[in-house]
């Protein structure tokens, strides 16, 4: 069922491309793009390998102390991983902070398996097989057991909701060289950057349908990305300098958009352009 | 006067209200108060690491900035927006030499080129201006965004004349100087374009010869 979920996903992003291509252009690089869908396709979606590898990290000792993720809280009890991501970012008391799942996983090889901070964070968005990332990886694993559980971020809980609050502020922060903000490109329905359609992210709808779809694999980097990675790379185009992982402008923006996607079936991890 | 009608959301478009004067608030949930906006920025200062060109003081925000956040998704009131216009207005320079127009194939390069300014990009290199990620200028380029309206035939819907090269000009080099809080960059003010630059894209609207007025 989960798989049958994701296919869909997949095929309702191909549909999209294909109504892009009759009513605007076939350029060469949107058709290598639909014949990378194709084929990503056809051996459904890679995320899948992603998983596979998180899960068998998420269940084996690791570490200098030698222990598995059996005993790394997500906010549901010891090792619950089902539904798990589906109610983060929350707060969590033993680290005396709001959390996303990325700074979750990495917390609880901090102070569970005993890496440092460093050795924990060394990897945060792979690239290629030479340097894979180990909490790319968990997190495929993780979301992937919430497909279809219903978004339900705690906005209840005060810290989240200060975090949410912020989250908001920083949404509409323009700065830099361009005057961009999270705004600029993704406050309007049905506009596009060149031929890329820009979610509305500030309604709703908009944000239900692009949170739901993180991580995703992404076809044109062949490689599974984490909300973190979206967040990062925006940032980037927004002219912005680097936003730090696990940051708290970062979890303010995660609370944010997760919270908005409330009462959203999970669909991810998805297959993306 | 016309302008009491208008309302300006802070986005940049603009509503024509239907009933005569009055300036109108606050339509969508606004982002809150100003303790919250230093919050909200003492926040960023700790979430980001400089990376190549990009260092930190590009989380520095101007007035123009901190005023367009500060109304952000909201109506954006009549004073605020003239206060915004007069001090964008008051930063642009024209060409010592006088000199609006240059050559239009240069300007149609530094409009498709969207490299620049982000930590990825060589520094070295030209920057360029991107216009076609947010509108539609030359027709044969169908790769266009629509974040602002439609070039096409700019120079053509206007007019050849003085006045729309000084327009395009001011335009292009401090777009807020005509709506402020506009999703459009200030591309002469912030140093994205050389004059020169700006120069060859003026051409790209302007000239009957570009492709922008066939
Ligand atoms: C300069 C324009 C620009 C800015 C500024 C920008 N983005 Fe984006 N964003 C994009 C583009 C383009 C895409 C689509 C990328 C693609 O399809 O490859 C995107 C995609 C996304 C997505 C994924 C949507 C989906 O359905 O998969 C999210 C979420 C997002 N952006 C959030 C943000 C946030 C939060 C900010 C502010 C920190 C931001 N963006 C700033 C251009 C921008
Ligand atoms: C990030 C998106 C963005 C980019 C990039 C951009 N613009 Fe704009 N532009 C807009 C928006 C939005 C408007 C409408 C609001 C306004 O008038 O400021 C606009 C308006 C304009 C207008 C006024 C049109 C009129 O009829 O009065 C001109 C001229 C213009 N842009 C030229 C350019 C040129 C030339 C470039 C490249 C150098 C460019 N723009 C780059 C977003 C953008």
């Amino acid at each position: 069922m989960p798989g049958m979920i994701r296919r869909i996903v997949a095929a309702s992003a191909v549909v999209c491309v294909f109504a892009g291509v009759v009513a605007d252009v076939f350029a060469q690089s949107t058709a290598d793009e639909i014949a990378k869908y194709r084929d990503a396709l056809q051996d459904g979606n890679p995320a899948e390998l992603w998983e596979a590898r998180g899960e068998e990290m998420w269940k084996t000792p690791r570490g200098p102390k030698h222990v598995a993720f059996a005993s790394c809280d997500l906010g549901q009890g010891a090792g619950v991983v089902k539904g798990a991501y589906a109610q983060l970012p929350r707060y969590f008391a033993d680290a005396g902070r709001v959390m996303d799942l990325e700074t979750r996983l990495v917390w609880c090889m901090v102070n569970q398996q005993g890496y440092t901070h460093a050795d924990a964070t060394k990897t945060v968005f792979g690239n290629g097989s030479a340097k894979r990332s180990d909490l790319e990886a968990l997190a495929a694993y993780v979301t992937s057991r919430s497909q279809g559980v219903k978004m339900n971020v705690p906005l209840d809980e005060p810290h989240v909701h200060d975090m949410y609050a912020l989250g908001e502020k920083m949404f509409y922060y323009r700065g830099g060289t361009h005057d961009f903000a999270c705004a600029t490109c993704h406050g309007d329905d049905g506009k596009r950057i060149r031929l890329q359609d820009l979610p509305n992210l500030t309604k709703v709808e908009g944000a239900q349908k692009a949170y739901t779809t993180w991580p995703a694999y992404r076809v044109s980097q062949g490689e599974l990305r984490t909300f973190q990675w979206r967040l990062n790379d925006c940032f980037r185009q927004q002219r912005f300098p680097e936003l730090v992982f696990g940051s708290d402008a970062s979890i303010a923006l995660t609370a944010y958009l997760a919270g908005r996607a409330n009462g959203a079936e999970y669909r991810g991890p998805a297959i993306k352009r | 006067m016309q302008r009491r009608n208008i309302v300006r959301t802070a986005s940049g478009a603009l509503l024509i209200a239907a009933t005569a004067g009055g300036v109108l608030y606050g339509c969508a949930s606004a982002p809150a108060d100003r303790a919250d906006g230093q919050r909200a920025e003492a926040m960023l200062k700790s979430s980001f690491k400089a990376h190549g060109q990009a260092t930190l003081d590009r989380l520095d925000q101007d007035e123009t900035q901190r005023l367009c956040s500060e109304y952000a998704g909201r109506a954006l009131p009549q004073p605020v927006a003239e206060r915004i216009e007069k001090a964008n207005l008051a930063t642009i320079r024209f060409p010592a030499d006088g000199k609006l127009v240059g050559d239009w194939k240069s300007g149609e390069k530094i409009a498709q080129s969207g490299r620049g300014f982000q930590y990825s990009d060589d520094p070295t290199k030209p920057a360029g201006a991107n216009c076609y990620a947010c509108h539609q200028l030359s027709p044969q380029e169908l790769s266009y965004g629509t974040i602002g309206p439609s070039l096409y035939q700019f120079g053509k819907r206007r007019g050849f004349t003085d006045e729309t090269r000084r327009y395009a000009w001011q335009k292009i080099y401090n777009a807020q100087a005509f709506n402020a809080c506009s999703n459009m960059p200030r591309f002469g003010h912030r140093h994205i374009l050389t004059d020169a630059q700006i120069r060859d894209v003026v051409a790209l609207l302007v000239d009957p010869a570009s492709p922008v007025n066939r």
